[in-house]
Protein backbone atom coordinates (compact mmCIF):
# COMPACT_ATOMS: atom_id res chain seq x y z
CA UNK A 1 0.00 0.00 0.00
CA UNK A 2 2.04 3.17 -1.22
CA UNK A 3 1.94 5.77 2.06
CA UNK A 4 2.13 8.54 0.77
CA UNK A 5 -1.69 8.52 -0.62
CA UNK A 6 -4.68 9.43 1.80
CA UNK A 7 -6.96 6.82 2.99
CA UNK A 8 -9.62 8.75 1.14
CA UNK A 9 -7.64 8.56 -2.28
CA UNK A 10 -7.26 4.78 -1.48
CA UNK A 11 -10.88 4.29 -0.96
CA UNK A 12 -12.08 6.36 -3.65
CA UNK A 13 -9.71 4.38 -5.81
CA UNK A 14 -10.71 1.50 -5.31
CA UNK A 15 -7.29 0.37 -4.05
CA UNK A 16 -6.50 -3.43 -4.61
CA UNK A 17 -4.68 -3.85 -1.64
CA UNK A 18 -7.17 -1.86 0.75
CA UNK A 19 -9.79 -4.28 -0.86
CA UNK A 20 -7.51 -7.34 0.24
CA UNK A 21 -7.56 -5.83 3.48
CA UNK A 22 -10.93 -5.05 3.69
CA UNK A 23 -11.90 -8.46 2.80
CA UNK A 24 -9.88 -10.83 4.90
CA UNK A 25 -11.19 -8.62 8.03
CA UNK A 26 -14.54 -9.27 7.47
CA UNK A 27 -13.97 -12.67 6.36
CA UNK A 28 -11.72 -13.37 9.21
CA UNK A 29 -14.16 -11.87 12.04
CA UNK A 30 -17.71 -13.89 10.11
CA UNK A 31 -16.52 -16.64 10.07
CA UNK A 32 -14.71 -16.85 13.89
CA UNK A 33 -18.42 -15.77 14.85
CA UNK A 34 -20.35 -18.65 12.91
CA UNK A 35 -17.51 -20.85 14.35
CA UNK A 36 -17.78 -19.75 17.51
CA UNK A 37 -22.00 -19.66 17.38
CA UNK A 38 -22.09 -23.02 16.06
CA UNK A 39 -20.11 -24.56 19.43
CA UNK A 40 -21.61 -21.23 21.51
CA UNK A 41 -25.38 -21.04 20.90
CA UNK A 42 -26.14 -25.04 21.78
CA UNK A 43 -23.89 -24.28 24.69
CA UNK A 44 -25.78 -21.59 25.83
CA UNK A 45 -28.48 -23.04 26.13
CA UNK A 46 -27.47 -26.34 27.18
CA UNK A 47 -26.36 -24.58 30.34
CA UNK A 48 -29.41 -22.60 31.09
CA UNK A 49 -31.47 -25.67 30.48
CA UNK A 50 -29.80 -28.19 32.61
CA UNK A 51 -28.57 -28.55 36.47
CA UNK A 52 -25.64 -30.50 37.41
CA UNK A 53 -23.07 -29.99 39.83
CA UNK A 54 -20.51 -27.27 38.90
CA UNK A 55 -22.89 -25.52 36.58
CA UNK A 56 -22.90 -22.19 38.49
CA UNK A 57 -18.97 -22.20 38.53
CA UNK A 58 -18.71 -22.67 34.67
CA UNK A 59 -21.33 -19.97 34.64
CA UNK A 60 -19.40 -17.91 35.93
CA UNK A 61 -16.28 -18.44 34.49
CA UNK A 62 -17.90 -18.15 30.99
CA UNK A 63 -19.20 -14.81 32.10
CA UNK A 64 -15.63 -13.83 33.26
CA UNK A 65 -14.46 -14.71 29.72
CA UNK A 66 -16.17 -12.40 27.90
CA UNK A 67 -13.42 -10.01 29.35
CA UNK A 68 -10.39 -12.52 27.85
CA UNK A 69 -7.70 -10.51 26.88
CA UNK A 70 -7.21 -10.84 23.22
CA UNK A 71 -3.26 -11.15 23.42
CA UNK A 72 -3.77 -13.51 26.28
CA UNK A 73 -5.78 -15.67 23.85
CA UNK A 74 -3.43 -14.87 20.83
CA UNK A 75 -0.30 -16.41 23.27
CA UNK A 76 -2.14 -19.48 23.86
CA UNK A 77 -3.26 -19.86 20.25
CA UNK A 78 -0.13 -18.98 19.17
CA UNK A 79 1.12 -21.81 21.57
CA UNK A 80 -0.72 -24.62 20.25
CA UNK A 81 0.02 -23.58 16.41
CA UNK A 82 3.90 -22.84 16.90
CA UNK A 83 6.31 -25.32 15.30
CA UNK A 84 6.99 -27.16 18.81
CA UNK A 85 3.55 -26.94 19.63
CA UNK A 86 0.71 -29.93 19.71
CA UNK A 87 -0.80 -28.25 16.92
CA UNK A 88 2.64 -27.36 15.35
CA UNK A 89 2.24 -30.15 12.21
CA UNK A 90 -0.55 -28.39 10.84
CA UNK A 91 1.20 -25.78 9.87
CA UNK A 92 -1.50 -22.95 10.77
CA UNK A 93 0.64 -20.25 12.33
CA UNK A 94 0.80 -17.35 10.39
CA UNK A 95 -1.99 -18.06 8.29
CA UNK A 96 -5.68 -16.50 8.06
CA UNK A 97 -6.89 -20.29 9.28
CA UNK A 98 -4.84 -19.38 12.76
CA UNK A 99 -6.70 -16.07 13.12
CA UNK A 100 -9.90 -17.86 12.70
CA UNK A 101 -9.39 -20.05 15.52
CA UNK A 102 -8.45 -17.72 17.77
CA UNK A 103 -10.92 -14.74 17.12
CA UNK A 104 -13.59 -17.71 17.55
CA UNK A 105 -11.95 -18.63 20.68
CA UNK A 106 -11.75 -15.37 21.67
CA UNK A 107 -15.55 -14.47 20.94
CA UNK A 108 -16.84 -17.93 21.82
CA UNK A 109 -17.64 -16.89 26.04
CA UNK A 110 -19.74 -14.11 24.66
CA UNK A 111 -22.01 -15.78 22.66
CA UNK A 112 -22.48 -18.94 24.95
CA UNK A 113 -22.59 -15.93 27.73
CA UNK A 114 -25.04 -14.06 26.22
CA UNK A 115 -27.28 -17.05 24.98
CA UNK A 116 -27.34 -18.73 28.52
CA UNK A 117 -28.70 -15.92 29.73
CA UNK A 118 -31.41 -15.10 26.93
CA UNK A 119 -32.58 -18.85 26.73
CA UNK A 120 -32.88 -19.18 30.56
CA UNK A 121 -35.31 -15.76 30.71
CA UNK A 122 -37.72 -17.47 27.43
CA UNK A 123 -37.19 -21.19 29.47
CA UNK A 124 -38.76 -19.30 32.28
CA UNK A 125 -41.53 -18.32 30.00
CA UNK A 126 -41.75 -21.36 28.36
CA UNK A 127 -41.49 -24.12 30.65
CA UNK A 128 -45.01 -25.35 31.88
CA UNK A 129 -46.49 -24.86 28.07
CA UNK A 130 -43.06 -27.04 26.64
CA UNK A 131 -43.87 -29.71 29.24
CA UNK A 132 -47.46 -30.28 29.21
CA UNK A 133 -46.54 -30.83 25.89
CA UNK A 134 -44.09 -33.16 26.82
CA UNK A 135 -41.14 -31.90 24.63
CA UNK A 136 -38.04 -33.60 25.12
CA UNK A 137 -34.65 -32.01 25.67
CA UNK A 138 -32.99 -31.71 21.82
CA UNK A 139 -36.67 -29.98 21.48
CA UNK A 140 -36.36 -27.89 24.08
CA UNK A 141 -32.78 -26.26 23.03
CA UNK A 142 -34.30 -26.25 19.41
CA UNK A 143 -37.58 -24.63 20.49
CA UNK A 144 -36.55 -22.03 22.56
CA UNK A 145 -32.80 -20.97 20.10
CA UNK A 146 -35.20 -20.74 17.38
CA UNK A 147 -37.83 -19.01 18.94
CA UNK A 148 -35.07 -16.57 21.07
CA UNK A 149 -34.00 -15.60 17.05
CA UNK A 150 -34.23 -12.07 16.98
CA UNK A 151 -32.62 -11.39 20.14
CA UNK A 152 -29.48 -14.26 19.21
CA UNK A 153 -28.98 -11.66 16.36
CA UNK A 154 -27.82 -8.91 18.91
CA UNK A 155 -25.76 -11.56 20.43
CA UNK A 156 -23.87 -12.77 17.45
CA UNK A 157 -23.18 -8.93 16.33
CA UNK A 158 -22.10 -8.96 20.13
CA UNK A 159 -19.15 -11.57 18.97
CA UNK A 160 -18.78 -10.11 15.84
CA UNK A 161 -17.74 -6.57 17.39
CA UNK A 162 -15.29 -7.84 19.52
CA UNK A 163 -13.71 -10.15 16.79
CA UNK A 164 -13.70 -7.47 14.26
CA UNK A 165 -12.73 -4.96 16.49
CA UNK A 166 -9.87 -6.65 18.35
CA UNK A 167 -5.79 -6.42 17.26
CA UNK A 168 -4.64 -8.37 20.25
CA UNK A 169 -4.91 -12.26 18.82
CA UNK A 170 -4.79 -11.82 14.89
CA UNK A 171 -1.27 -9.35 15.62
CA UNK A 172 0.13 -12.68 17.09
CA UNK A 173 -0.86 -15.33 15.36
CA UNK A 174 -1.90 -14.13 11.91
CA UNK A 175 1.89 -12.00 12.06
CA UNK A 176 0.37 -9.10 10.15
CA UNK A 177 2.15 -10.29 6.60
CA UNK A 178 1.30 -7.63 4.05
CA UNK A 179 -0.84 -9.09 1.31
CA UNK A 180 -1.47 -12.49 3.42
CA UNK A 181 -2.83 -11.73 7.75
CA UNK A 182 -2.72 -8.05 7.34
CA UNK A 183 -6.23 -6.68 9.11
CA UNK A 184 -7.81 -3.42 9.10
CA UNK A 185 -7.14 -3.79 12.93
CA UNK A 186 -3.52 -4.59 12.58
CA UNK A 187 -2.65 -2.00 9.74
CA UNK A 188 -4.02 0.66 11.72
CA UNK A 189 -1.52 -0.43 14.54
CA UNK A 190 1.21 -0.67 11.99
CA UNK A 191 0.63 2.98 10.31
CA UNK A 192 -0.05 4.46 13.81
CA UNK A 193 3.43 3.15 15.08
CA UNK A 194 4.70 4.24 11.33
CA UNK A 195 3.60 7.56 11.77
CA UNK A 196 1.35 7.59 9.03
CA UNK A 197 -1.80 9.12 10.70
CA UNK A 198 -4.01 10.08 8.08
CA UNK A 199 -3.72 7.16 6.83
CA UNK A 200 -4.61 5.22 10.20
CA UNK A 201 -7.10 7.19 10.69
CA UNK A 202 -8.37 6.79 7.61
CA UNK A 203 -8.77 2.96 7.98
CA UNK A 204 -9.90 3.27 11.07
CA UNK A 205 -12.68 5.16 9.62
CA UNK A 206 -13.56 2.55 7.09
CA UNK A 207 -13.82 0.09 9.70
CA UNK A 208 -16.17 1.73 11.39
CA UNK A 209 -18.04 1.86 8.52
CA UNK A 210 -18.16 -1.65 7.66
CA UNK A 211 -19.22 -2.51 11.38
CA UNK A 212 -21.97 0.10 10.97
CA UNK A 213 -23.00 -1.73 7.67
CA UNK A 214 -22.92 -5.02 8.95
CA UNK A 215 -24.97 -3.90 12.30
CA UNK A 216 -27.50 -2.25 10.02
CA UNK A 217 -28.23 -5.28 8.03
CA UNK A 218 -28.18 -7.74 10.63
CA UNK A 219 -31.05 -4.89 12.37
CA UNK A 220 -33.07 -4.83 8.75
CA UNK A 221 -32.97 -8.57 8.71
CA UNK A 222 -34.03 -8.93 12.21
CA UNK A 223 -37.21 -6.18 12.12
CA UNK A 224 -38.10 -8.11 8.56
CA UNK A 225 -38.15 -11.14 10.49
CA UNK A 226 -40.21 -9.85 13.50
CA UNK A 227 -42.90 -8.17 11.37
CA UNK A 228 -43.56 -11.60 10.09
CA UNK A 229 -43.02 -13.61 12.60
CA UNK A 230 -44.48 -11.72 15.96
CA UNK B 1 -54.73 -44.40 17.66
CA UNK B 2 -55.19 -44.00 21.34
CA UNK B 3 -53.70 -46.90 23.31
CA UNK B 4 -55.86 -49.24 24.98
CA UNK B 5 -54.79 -47.94 28.40
CA UNK B 6 -56.69 -44.83 29.88
CA UNK B 7 -55.43 -41.97 32.19
CA UNK B 8 -59.20 -42.14 33.99
CA UNK B 9 -59.95 -42.01 36.52
CA UNK B 10 -57.78 -39.11 37.85
CA UNK B 11 -57.21 -39.87 41.74
CA UNK B 12 -55.28 -38.09 44.80
CA UNK B 13 -54.59 -39.95 47.75
CA UNK B 14 -53.60 -38.18 50.86
CA UNK B 15 -51.89 -35.47 48.64
CA UNK B 16 -50.34 -32.36 49.84
CA UNK B 17 -48.17 -29.48 48.38
CA UNK B 18 -45.53 -27.45 50.19
CA UNK B 19 -44.00 -24.27 48.28
CA UNK B 20 -41.60 -21.70 49.91
CA UNK B 21 -43.07 -23.40 53.28
CA UNK B 22 -46.64 -22.99 52.54
CA UNK B 23 -48.87 -25.60 52.19
CA UNK B 24 -51.06 -24.74 49.04
CA UNK B 25 -52.83 -28.02 48.81
CA UNK B 26 -53.79 -29.81 52.00
CA UNK B 27 -54.33 -33.83 52.70
CA UNK B 28 -56.99 -33.92 49.31
CA UNK B 29 -58.24 -37.06 48.40
CA UNK B 30 -60.09 -36.98 44.89
CA UNK B 31 -61.22 -39.07 42.53
CA UNK B 32 -62.18 -37.66 38.76
CA UNK B 33 -63.94 -39.96 36.52
CA UNK B 34 -65.25 -40.23 32.93
CA UNK B 35 -68.27 -37.73 31.93
CA UNK B 36 -69.40 -34.57 31.83
CA UNK B 37 -66.80 -31.71 32.46
CA UNK B 38 -65.43 -31.30 35.94
CA UNK B 39 -65.24 -28.02 37.15
CA UNK B 40 -62.71 -26.98 39.79
CA UNK B 41 -64.29 -23.58 41.56
CA UNK B 42 -63.53 -21.49 44.39
CA UNK B 43 -61.77 -18.42 45.56
CA UNK B 44 -58.23 -17.15 44.22
CA UNK B 45 -55.76 -18.99 46.81
CA UNK B 46 -57.72 -21.90 47.48
CA UNK B 47 -55.55 -23.62 45.16
CA UNK B 48 -57.17 -24.48 41.77
CA UNK B 49 -54.04 -24.02 39.70
CA UNK B 50 -51.92 -26.11 42.19
CA UNK B 51 -54.61 -29.04 41.92
CA UNK B 52 -55.12 -28.75 37.98
CA UNK B 53 -50.82 -29.01 38.02
CA UNK B 54 -50.89 -31.82 40.23
CA UNK B 55 -53.29 -33.60 37.96
CA UNK B 56 -51.78 -32.82 34.83
CA UNK B 57 -48.48 -34.19 36.21
CA UNK B 58 -46.48 -31.13 36.43
CA UNK B 59 -45.92 -30.60 39.68
CA UNK B 60 -45.19 -33.65 42.02
CA UNK B 61 -46.59 -33.98 45.05
CA UNK B 62 -44.92 -32.93 48.39
CA UNK B 63 -46.63 -35.73 50.30
CA UNK B 64 -49.48 -38.30 48.96
CA UNK B 65 -50.12 -40.04 45.61
CA UNK B 66 -51.30 -38.74 42.54
CA UNK B 67 -52.46 -42.15 40.13
CA UNK B 68 -53.75 -41.88 36.26
CA UNK B 69 -56.37 -44.66 35.48
CA UNK B 70 -54.81 -46.61 39.14
CA UNK B 71 -51.18 -46.25 37.58
CA UNK B 72 -48.67 -43.53 39.48
CA UNK B 73 -46.47 -43.20 36.68
CA UNK B 74 -48.76 -42.96 33.47
CA UNK B 75 -46.88 -40.89 31.12
CA UNK B 76 -49.08 -37.67 30.43
CA UNK B 77 -49.27 -38.81 26.54
CA UNK B 78 -52.91 -38.89 27.07
CA UNK B 79 -53.38 -35.33 28.79
CA UNK B 80 -53.09 -31.70 27.20
CA UNK B 81 -53.70 -28.24 29.03
CA UNK B 82 -54.53 -24.98 28.26
CA UNK B 83 -52.92 -22.84 30.60
CA UNK B 84 -54.37 -19.34 31.67
CA UNK B 85 -52.04 -17.10 29.78
CA UNK B 86 -50.66 -19.28 26.91
CA UNK B 87 -47.10 -18.71 25.83
CA UNK B 88 -47.75 -18.33 21.74
CA UNK B 89 -44.31 -19.79 20.09
CA UNK B 90 -42.67 -17.17 18.27
CA UNK B 91 -44.49 -18.58 14.29
CA UNK B 92 -47.26 -18.53 12.82
CA UNK B 93 -51.41 -19.76 14.27
CA UNK B 94 -50.40 -23.00 11.66
CA UNK B 95 -47.02 -23.81 13.00
CA UNK B 96 -47.88 -23.17 16.27
CA UNK B 97 -50.69 -26.36 15.68
CA UNK B 98 -47.85 -28.32 13.81
CA UNK B 99 -45.75 -27.85 16.56
CA UNK B 100 -47.99 -29.51 18.86
CA UNK B 101 -48.76 -32.06 16.46
CA UNK B 102 -44.61 -32.85 16.10
CA UNK B 103 -44.14 -33.23 19.63
CA UNK B 104 -47.24 -35.65 20.05
CA UNK B 105 -45.37 -37.78 17.55
CA UNK B 106 -47.96 -37.20 14.53
CA UNK B 107 -46.32 -38.26 11.24
CA UNK B 108 -45.02 -35.57 9.16
CA UNK B 109 -47.05 -35.86 6.06
CA UNK B 110 -50.32 -36.14 8.00
CA UNK B 111 -49.46 -32.63 9.90
CA UNK B 112 -50.52 -30.14 7.58
CA UNK B 113 -54.26 -31.58 7.12
CA UNK B 114 -54.66 -32.35 11.16
CA UNK B 115 -53.35 -28.33 11.51
CA UNK B 116 -56.48 -27.47 8.83
CA UNK B 117 -58.71 -29.31 10.58
CA UNK B 118 -57.99 -28.69 14.44
CA UNK B 119 -57.72 -24.72 12.79
CA UNK B 120 -60.96 -25.15 11.30
CA UNK B 121 -62.28 -26.67 14.84
CA UNK B 122 -61.44 -23.14 16.60
CA UNK B 123 -62.62 -21.12 13.75
CA UNK B 124 -58.87 -19.83 12.92
CA UNK B 125 -58.93 -21.27 9.87
CA UNK B 126 -58.31 -17.95 8.19
CA UNK B 127 -55.77 -16.30 10.29
CA UNK B 128 -53.21 -19.60 9.70
CA UNK B 129 -50.59 -17.64 8.42
CA UNK B 130 -50.62 -14.61 10.93
CA UNK B 131 -47.98 -14.81 13.40
CA UNK B 132 -49.15 -16.02 16.54
CA UNK B 133 -48.06 -13.68 18.60
CA UNK B 134 -49.92 -10.71 17.28
CA UNK B 135 -53.57 -12.81 17.22
CA UNK B 136 -56.19 -11.21 20.04
CA UNK B 137 -56.15 -12.70 23.55
CA UNK B 138 -59.14 -15.00 22.57
CA UNK B 139 -57.88 -15.75 19.31
CA UNK B 140 -54.97 -17.05 21.11
CA UNK B 141 -56.74 -18.53 24.02
CA UNK B 142 -58.47 -21.00 20.74
CA UNK B 143 -55.32 -21.70 19.61
CA UNK B 144 -53.85 -23.28 22.52
CA UNK B 145 -56.53 -24.90 22.74
CA UNK B 146 -56.04 -26.38 19.14
CA UNK B 147 -52.73 -27.11 20.18
CA UNK B 148 -53.84 -28.83 22.90
CA UNK B 149 -56.38 -30.52 21.12
CA UNK B 150 -53.20 -31.93 18.56
CA UNK B 151 -52.58 -34.37 21.51
CA UNK B 152 -55.56 -35.85 20.74
CA UNK B 153 -56.26 -36.27 24.59
CA UNK B 154 -58.67 -38.35 26.75
CA UNK B 155 -58.24 -35.68 29.52
CA UNK B 156 -57.85 -31.92 28.85
CA UNK B 157 -56.97 -29.64 31.90
CA UNK B 158 -58.02 -26.09 31.76
CA UNK B 159 -56.41 -23.07 34.13
CA UNK B 160 -58.86 -20.14 34.23
CA UNK B 161 -58.79 -20.43 30.53
CA UNK B 162 -61.51 -17.47 29.88
CA UNK B 163 -60.11 -15.40 32.85
CA UNK B 164 -59.21 -12.22 31.15
CA UNK B 165 -61.50 -12.79 27.96
CA UNK B 166 -64.57 -10.93 26.92
CA UNK B 167 -67.58 -11.78 26.79
CA UNK B 168 -68.00 -13.07 23.07
CA UNK B 169 -64.69 -13.99 23.38
CA UNK B 170 -65.57 -16.28 25.91
CA UNK B 171 -68.90 -17.41 24.48
CA UNK B 172 -66.86 -18.79 21.09
CA UNK B 173 -64.49 -20.32 23.86
CA UNK B 174 -66.92 -22.03 25.51
CA UNK B 175 -68.87 -23.52 22.32
CA UNK B 176 -65.79 -25.61 21.36
CA UNK B 177 -65.26 -26.67 24.89
CA UNK B 178 -68.65 -28.23 24.59
CA UNK B 179 -68.34 -29.51 21.13
CA UNK B 180 -64.78 -31.03 22.65
CA UNK B 181 -66.89 -32.64 25.72
CA UNK B 182 -69.35 -33.95 23.52
CA UNK B 183 -67.03 -35.59 21.16
CA UNK B 184 -65.70 -37.67 24.62
CA UNK B 185 -62.54 -35.64 25.84
CA UNK B 186 -62.86 -35.64 29.52
CA UNK B 187 -62.64 -31.76 30.87
CA UNK B 188 -61.50 -30.75 33.75
CA UNK B 189 -61.40 -26.50 34.16
CA UNK B 190 -60.94 -24.50 36.84
CA UNK B 191 -62.32 -20.96 37.02
CA UNK B 192 -63.37 -18.44 39.64
CA UNK B 193 -65.86 -17.70 37.55
CA UNK B 194 -69.75 -19.08 38.68
CA UNK B 195 -71.50 -18.17 35.78
CA UNK B 196 -69.07 -20.12 33.47
CA UNK B 197 -69.34 -23.26 35.93
CA UNK B 198 -73.22 -23.05 35.71
CA UNK B 199 -72.21 -23.07 31.88
CA UNK B 200 -70.40 -26.02 31.27
CA UNK B 201 -70.15 -27.93 34.47
CA UNK B 202 -70.97 -31.68 34.91
CA UNK B 203 -69.81 -32.01 38.15
CA UNK B 204 -68.54 -29.39 40.47
CA UNK B 205 -65.67 -29.91 42.94
CA UNK B 206 -65.33 -26.62 45.77
CA UNK B 207 -61.78 -25.77 46.82
CA UNK B 208 -61.58 -23.70 50.25
CA UNK B 209 -57.92 -23.41 51.10
CA UNK B 210 -56.27 -26.07 49.74
CA UNK B 211 -58.77 -28.60 50.84
CA UNK B 212 -61.71 -30.54 49.26
CA UNK B 213 -64.62 -28.20 50.49
CA UNK B 214 -67.71 -29.62 48.79
CA UNK B 215 -67.83 -32.34 45.88
CA UNK B 216 -71.28 -32.80 43.97
CA UNK B 217 -72.69 -32.88 40.82
CA UNK B 218 -72.98 -29.28 39.42
CA UNK B 219 -77.47 -29.13 39.66
CA UNK B 220 -77.22 -30.38 43.10
CA UNK B 221 -74.33 -27.97 44.07
CA UNK B 222 -75.91 -24.76 42.68
CA UNK B 223 -79.77 -25.81 43.90
CA UNK B 224 -78.68 -27.02 47.09
CA UNK B 225 -75.15 -26.53 48.17
CA UNK B 226 -74.22 -28.93 51.46
CA UNK B 227 -72.14 -26.19 53.50
CA UNK B 228 -72.65 -23.05 54.27
CA UNK B 229 -70.00 -22.14 52.51
CA UNK B 230 -70.71 -23.73 49.28
CA UNK B 231 -74.23 -21.85 49.99
CA UNK B 232 -72.69 -18.44 50.32
CA UNK B 233 -70.36 -18.99 46.94
CA UNK B 234 -73.40 -20.03 45.39
CA UNK B 235 -75.20 -16.85 46.07
CA UNK B 236 -72.53 -14.72 45.22
CA UNK B 237 -71.21 -13.85 48.78
CA UNK B 238 -67.36 -13.39 49.13
CA UNK B 239 -65.98 -16.33 50.39
CA UNK B 240 -62.37 -15.89 51.31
Amino acid sequence: MPDNSSALALVLGGDPALYAIVKLSLTVSLAATVFAAAVALPLGAFLALVRFPGRTLVVVLMNAFMGLPPVVVGLAVYLLLSRSGPLGSLGLLFSPSAMIIAQALLVMPIIAALTRQTIEDLWAEYRDELTAMRVGPFGRVTTLLWDARFSLVTTLLAGFGRAAAEVGTVLIVGGNIDGFTRTMTTAIALETSKGDLPLAMGLGVVLIALIIVVNATAWGVRRAGEIRAG
Amino acid sequence: MRPPVSDLPLALEDVSYVAREVTIVRDMSLTIGAGAPTVLVGPNGAGKSTLIRLLMGLLAPTSGRVTWGGRADADGRRRAMVFQRPVMLRRSAAANVGYALAAAGAPRRTRADMVAGLLGRVGLAPLADRPARRLSGGEQQRLALARALARDPEVLFLDEPTASLDPAATKAFEDILRDVAQSGVKIVMATHDLGEARRLAGDIVFLLRGRVHECAPAEKFFTAPATPEAAAFVRGDLVI
